[in-house]
């Protein structure tokens, strides 16, 4: 059994990881949660629905079009919601997250209405392949769950250390005004970050519907809380944070129901949230505030 | 209850000390003059649970149709909306009882408004019941206050007992949602049941509404190997499940709560549905004319199935009329005595009757899926 939760516990704790990359590139660069993370992904994981059981298409094509649609609310959302309020005299330092609230609000019931209540199955044959490694049974969704979370990780260091675009985010990151006086279009910087944030969330989308079969309008908001509350513990901002926030809180909801009582699943996750807090109050991998947030 | 129920309820009303209300009443009926009545409904019309609202008035209607068209009682539906709010619901009860003048009214639609909405209505003396509150004690707040709602303490024992007996069950999972009154009290009474069988209870495991991945609680379940599965969930949250642990490999049957009485497990879970078993008041594919003329008549009305909840307002009406008739005026205290009166009445979910404390008393279906639909599990 050992075995079996632990896959469990990583899968969970991948997709956590992927969800919390969104929220955590675009605090990084806009010091703004953003609320409507969680339904644009619930939005990716219909989108994805869609394509493979209505038009039979193959995966690739589902995770491209969950990216394509995403992508594209990513860039509605901050021409939208976030952009008029930006650098506005009398906007409150709240406004855009409230904003983004608002969005949420209404991308939850929009789903609502497209795609019904309650939940709707995600079928594909390929989320059925699965291979025997001792007692334990591997889904290979859980294989490449894992991959695309590592990657994404580990593509998002790289480019945000290694390239021109990373180091022009950064430098909008540290001072909007600065990096703007530099010649760096930061209007397109933002918006490139909220519009690869939000295909991530889409890319999730899809994931979780492959690994749990089922998808609901609702899904974006549980999935949303967990994020946040994973980038909080893993450093406001931070990318490798957010990917060992959502592996310890996935491993740590598994583990504490396969040898304990899944009534304190989420408080013991929570505790042990609290607890590294107490010590370490910017969170696991988070720089205290002046410095650079990466 | 066409006909045949006159004679009896002519004797249960004597021996309820009615006699002269009930020979005016029955005296009014005879000449062909019925008796008009105004019965107040509360209900959820808007917001979330508009469904709930939508199935109940449209039972509600039906009923009074028919009841109508007989013409013993005349009965006006006065229809307020409580939106699933207890303010809502007890300003909507006060507007029936002091402004409408109703005789009784049916409703409110959850148990948390019944209990802000029973207590008004008793202090007022207004006859009131509720066709979907099934939490305990509810009609232990007065006695101008009745239901026709199954509670799961009674549904529960029936669809536990049945299967333990027929699968020959020693060793069992309990899962539950513990975020959710109704089916952390459906859980109790599993429990309360599987400790009374003397059965051996493996794990309790919990869940939260919403829950998408169910994996951790079933691997565990899974490594215990129990005889059976007993779930109290909703079916949203109980279909995943029941796909999730399918798919894992866990075979062994399901048992499962009302909230898991519903086409839409098999519409969401598919094949992994088969084999779970459920106890329901109601059974739309009873093999009873009453029954099938019933669903006829809504499918033909409404274009769609009806569920419980249509049911269960349906009778309740029916059950009204009856009691007015025998009453035989439009008189609170006369209506309330004859519904405490009402025993063995035949209505589309069955056998009725209001026990001492006018709660329920009936013998539920006992229903397993089997072949992508639900059937009577024997």
């Amino acid at each position: 059994m050992f075995l079996e939760q632990l896959i469990n516990g990583i899968t969970l704790g991948s997709i956590y990881a992927i969800v919390a990359l969104g929220y955590t590139l675009v605090f990084g660069v806009l010091d703004i949660i953003n609320m409507a993370h969680g339904e644009i992904f619930m939005f990716g994981a219909f989108i994805g629905m869609l394509i493979v059981t209505k038009l039979n298409a193959p995966l690739g094509v589902a995770f491209l079009g969950a990216i394509l649609a995403t992508a594209a609310m990513g860039y509605l959302l901050e021409r939208f919601a976030l952009r008029p309020l930006r650098g506005r005299a009398g906007a409150a330092h709240l406004a855009p997250l409230i904003s983004t609230i608002g969005v949420s609000i209404l991308l939850e019931n929009t789903a609502h209405h497209i795609f019904g209540a309650g939940n709707q199955l995600f079928e594909t044959p390929f989320a059925e392949i699965k291979y025997q490694v001792g007692t334990a049974t591997v889904y290979l969704v859980q294989v490449i769950i894992l991959a695309v979370s590592v990657l994404l990780m580990a593509g998002l260091s790289l480019w945000l250390g290694r390239t021109r675009a990373g180091k022009a985010l950064r430098a909008t990151a540290e001072n909007l005004e600065t990096a703007g006086l530099l010649g760096i279009d930061t209007q397109r910087i933002i918006t490139a970050t909220v519009v690869i944030a939000s295909a991530m969330g889409g890319v999730a989308g899809v994931l979780v519907g492959l690994a749990f079969n089922y998808i609901n309008n609702q899904m974006g908001l549980s999935m949303g809380l967990k994020g946040l509350a994973i980038i909080i513990f893993g450093g406001m901002g931070s990318v490798a944070g957010a990917m060992a926030g959502g592996l310890i809180l996935g491993l740590s909801e598994t583990f504490v129901v396969a040898y304990g009582s899944s009534g304190y699943r989420d408080a013991i996750a929570f505790i042990t949230i609290i607890v590294v807090l107490l010590f370490k109050p910017q969170g696991l991998f988070g720089q205290s505030m002046p410095d650079t947030r990466r | 209850m066409e006909q045949a129920g006159k004679f009896p309820a002519f004797f249960v009303a004597v021996s309820a000390a009615l006699v002269v209300a009930l020979g005016a009443g029955v005296a009014e009926a005879a000449t062909g003059k019925p008796v008009a009545a105004k019965i107040g409904v509360i209900s959820i019309i808007t917001g979330q649970g508009a469904g709930y609202g939508e199935a109940i008035t449209n039972g509600l209607k039906l009923a009074r149709d028919e009841v109508n068209a007989k013409g013993a009682v005349r009965i006006e539906l006065v229809i307020e909306d409580s939106s699933g709010k207890q303010e809502q619901a007890l300003a909507a009860g006060q507007k029936l009882i002091n402004s409408a003048q109703v005789v009784a009214i049916i409703g409110p639609t959850l148990s948390t408004e019944m209990k802000v909405v029973g207590p008004e209505a008793n202090a007022s003396g207004v006859p009131i019941m509720g066709t979907s509150t099934t939490a305990q004690g509810i009609t232990r707040i007065g006695k101008f206050v009745f239901r026709n709602s199954l509670p799961e303490s009674q549904a529960i024992p029936a669809s536990v007992g049945k299967a333990v007996k027929k699968y020959g069950i020693r060793k069992v999972a309990l899962l539950y949602g513990n975020d959710d009154v109704f089916t952390k009290s459906g859980f109790d009474t599993m429990k309360k049941v599987s400790e009374d069988l003397k059965l051996n209870i493996l794990t309790i495991e919990t869940f939260q509404k919403g829950q998408a991945d169910y994996k951790a609680q079933l691997t565990k379940i899974k490594s215990l190997s129990p005889d059976a599965v007993f779930c109290s969930a909703l079916y949203e949250e109980g279909a995943v499940i029941l796909s999730q642990a399918r798919k894992m490999g866990i075979k062994v049957p399901f048992v499962g709560g009302n909230g898991f009485n519903s086409p839409k497990v098999i519409e969401i879970a598919k094949q992994a549905a088969e084999g779970l078993v459920v106890a329901t008041p109601w059974f739309a594919e009873k093999d009873d004319p009453k029954v099938k003329a019933f669903v006829a008549k809504y499918a033909k009305a409404y274009g769609k199935k009806p569920d419980q909840f249509a049911a269960q307002a349906y009778d309740a009406l029916y059950i009204m009329a009856e009691a007015l008739r025998k009453a035989g005026k439009a008189d609170r205290a006369a209506l309330r005595d004859a519904l405490a009166g009402v025993r063995n009445f035949n209505g589309v979910l069955g056998k009725f009757s209001f026990d001492a404390e006018r709660d329920v008393e009936m013998e539920p279906n006992v229903l397993i899926i089997k072949g992508g639909k639900f059937q009577l599990f024997k």
